[in-house]
């Protein structure tokens, strides 16, 4: 809080918004991602055909031919579906994505000054509190999705999808308990602060940072599994089942409204990933680095990346021109121009980073910068991790088959929940044992 | 009869090792073919196309005599051979005492014909062939997939690029 009002509210409207943009940002690239990697992993090619001008980008073009097409479909509604419900169910999916996202924090508490911003959207005291409330409203969506489209699928998506994400959420909130007990707060940002320390066993300090894999690793194993389950991911995807149930919940749903129900999804899985690394792969800490030293060795640090960046920077534009001249004549259009455009802009960028290189150089950096440097590098972190964790989506779907949908209960509730179960009771004895010696 | 159900052990029924292990199978998948794309064996159609083996069937053509005129002689042949009924055939009288008949038209209705090549084989002078390499044809209009004699005759050959004179 700075003190003047004016500024605060930019401040927190600027926060919400760039929560905002942190979803909806790489959603698309998360879709790319889907196609690409599936493709790869079936000894496939993937998209790689759409263009604008020369750019196909490795068929990154094509999530923009995907929101055209969607825009201008035909928004078709059923004559006998409940339309007010049948029109709010995107909106809950949507929207209860979205503000789960808001208590993610991407940076440390930025300090200029006297300042202090907190770099997540809403810093709440009872943080992992609104995960779960909000998290357990997405079945809402879906349920209602599923009934008021008032078709067999349908509805038979959305029972499955409550059965199997009420079922999956009682062990998602017990492994929670274990991370709660460990680091003794609900704060998001607390907890992450916490594992920017070292893993400590009987006084020893190891070189490994203390990260919430590390202290509940069967915990980790829990939750993910159940993050699978609540959004509706493979191996647990029963709500949609194409093979038994066209497409699931969303059978009835056309154009925007399937495109809402979409985005929902991916930014479920984004929400997940980001609330997965934060409590358990360290959030937004860098390993090894804590903000105090990056905020300390900032002019030194800007120096290395800008350094590592020129130089990949220069590999980069050799490989695209010689990628230039091996492609001649494959399209016999624009399209063969792409490497020469791309290696010109890398080339670009790499004479820029050497010249910024050269100016952090020869000025100092003012006062605020070392702590601009730190929030902009533990974001980067923050984003490549959750960016792992939703390729580990990804990669989990191309790789396994659909449970059957007794086993989803069996797994649930005969696996999981004693496992979460026996987890607390671990952490707990491990924790009176850490205390008493 | 009676079907022992398979016993899974220990290691199976936890599941993870199996997932780790077939993530494992996957993830060498992507990367392989993320380093060397060329290992994908997808063809980039229309740039490239499939060298079809020696003997495919594909568009009809009709073969010329060495002075350019058709060496069909209207014999309906083919015609009777054909099991989708195809062929539609008009003869003429062309006033030279070797060759009596000549096709007037010869119409091949495409999306009837089914490719069996039976044309090929009843024909006795050799005239119609399906060794045109051509096996995309697409077209706006059913009238269209009707292909006369001058089209037929327009059809270029085409051995398969493993069997071409460098």
């Amino acid at each position: 809080m700075t003190g003047n009002t004016a500024l605060d509210i930019t401040i927190i409207i600027l926060r919400a918004v760039v929560a905002l943009l942190l979803i909806l940002g790489p959603v698309p690239i998360l879709i790319y991602f889907e196609r690409k990697v599936s493709a790869l992993i079936q000894d496939r090619t993937g998209p790689n055909r759409a263009h604008i001008g020369p750019f196909r980008l490795a068929g990154m073009v094509f999530f923009l031919a995907d929101a055209v097409k969607l825009l201008f479909k035909e928004d078709l509604t059923p004559g006998r579906v409940n339309r007010f419900y049948f029109y709010l169910a995107p909106f809950i999916i949507v929207t209860v994505a979205f503000s789960t996202f808001a208590i993610v924090p991407w940076a440390d508490t930025l300090v200029i000054g006297d300042a202090a911003v907190p770099m997540q959207a809403l810093s709440l005291n009872a943080g992992l509190l609104w995960f779960f409330a909000l998290a357990s409203l997405t079945v809402y969506g879906v349920v209602l999705a599923g009934w008021a489209s008032n078709s067999k699928y349908s509805l038979l998506g959305a029972i499955r999808s409550t059965a199997q994400m009420i079922s999956y959420e009682i062990p998602m909130g017990l492994s929670i308990i274990g991370i709660l007990m460990t680091f003794g707060t609900l704060q998001l940002n607390e907890m992450v602060i916490q594992q920017g320390r070292m893993l400590e066993v009987l006084g020893v300090t190891l070189p490994i940072p203390a990260w919430g894999i590390f202290l509940q690793p069967l915990g980790f194993i829990i939750f993910l599994v159940a993050a699978f389950a609540e959004t509706n991911r493979n191996p647990f995807d029963m709500v949609e089942d194409e093979s038994a149930l066209v497409a699931g919940f969303h059978t009835e749903y056309s154009s925007m409204k399937f495109a809402l129900i979409f985005l929902g999804e991916y930014a479920a899985i984004l929400v997940s990933s980001a609330i997965i690394t934060t409590l358990f792969l360290g959030g937004w800490q860098v390993p090894y680095l804590p903000t105090e030293t990056l905020i300390a060795n900032a002019a030194l640090l800007i120096q290395i990346t800008l350094g590592l960046g020129t130089v990949l920077l220069a590999l980069a534009t050799f490989r695209l021109y010689k990628w230039y001249r091996d492609m001649q004549g494959q399209f016999g259009d624009i399209r063969d121009q792409e490497g020469l455009w791309l290696a010109v802009i890398t080339g670009g960028l790499a004479l820029g980073c050497a010249a910024a290189l050269g100016f952090f150089m020869a000025v100092p950096l003012p006062a605020w910068g070392g702590a601009v440097f730190a929030m902009l590098a533990q974001f980067g972190i923050f984003m490549a991790k959750v960016m792992f964790i939703a390729f580990v989506f990804i990669w989990v779907r191309w790789t396994l088959p659909r449970f059957r949908y007794d086993q989803v209960m069996d797994l649930g509730w005969k696996k999981l929940l004693p496992l979460a179960l026996a987890n607390i009771l671990i952490t707990g004895i491990g924790l009176v044992l850490v205390q008493s010696l | 009869m009676k079907v022992a159900r398979p016993k899974r052990d220990w290691a199976e029924q936890v599941y993870l090792i199996a997932i780790i292990k077939g993530m494992g199978i996957t993830i060498r998948h992507f990367l392989a073919n993320l380093v060397r794309p060329s290992r994908i064996e997808t063809l980039q159609y229309p740039e490239q196309t499939k060298d079809m083996p020696a003997g495919y069937r594909g568009k009809h053509r009709l073969t010329k005599r060495e002075d350019d005129t058709v060496r069909c002689v209207a014999c309906f042949m083919c015609a009777t051979a054909c099991p989708a009924d195809c062929i539609h055939i008009v003869a003429e009288d062309v006033g030279d005492n070797t060759v009596e008949k000549a096709p007037a038209s010869f119409d091949i209705d495409l999306l009837k014909c089914v490719f069996c090549g039976m044309c090929v084989e009843a024909c006795p002078v050799d005239a119609i062939r399906m060794d045109s390499g051509q096996y995309t044809i697409a077209d706006f209009n059913r009238k269209d997939f009707v292909i006369t004699k001058e089209e037929l005759m327009a059809v270029e050959p085409a051995l398969p690029k493993s069997m071409q004179q460098k």
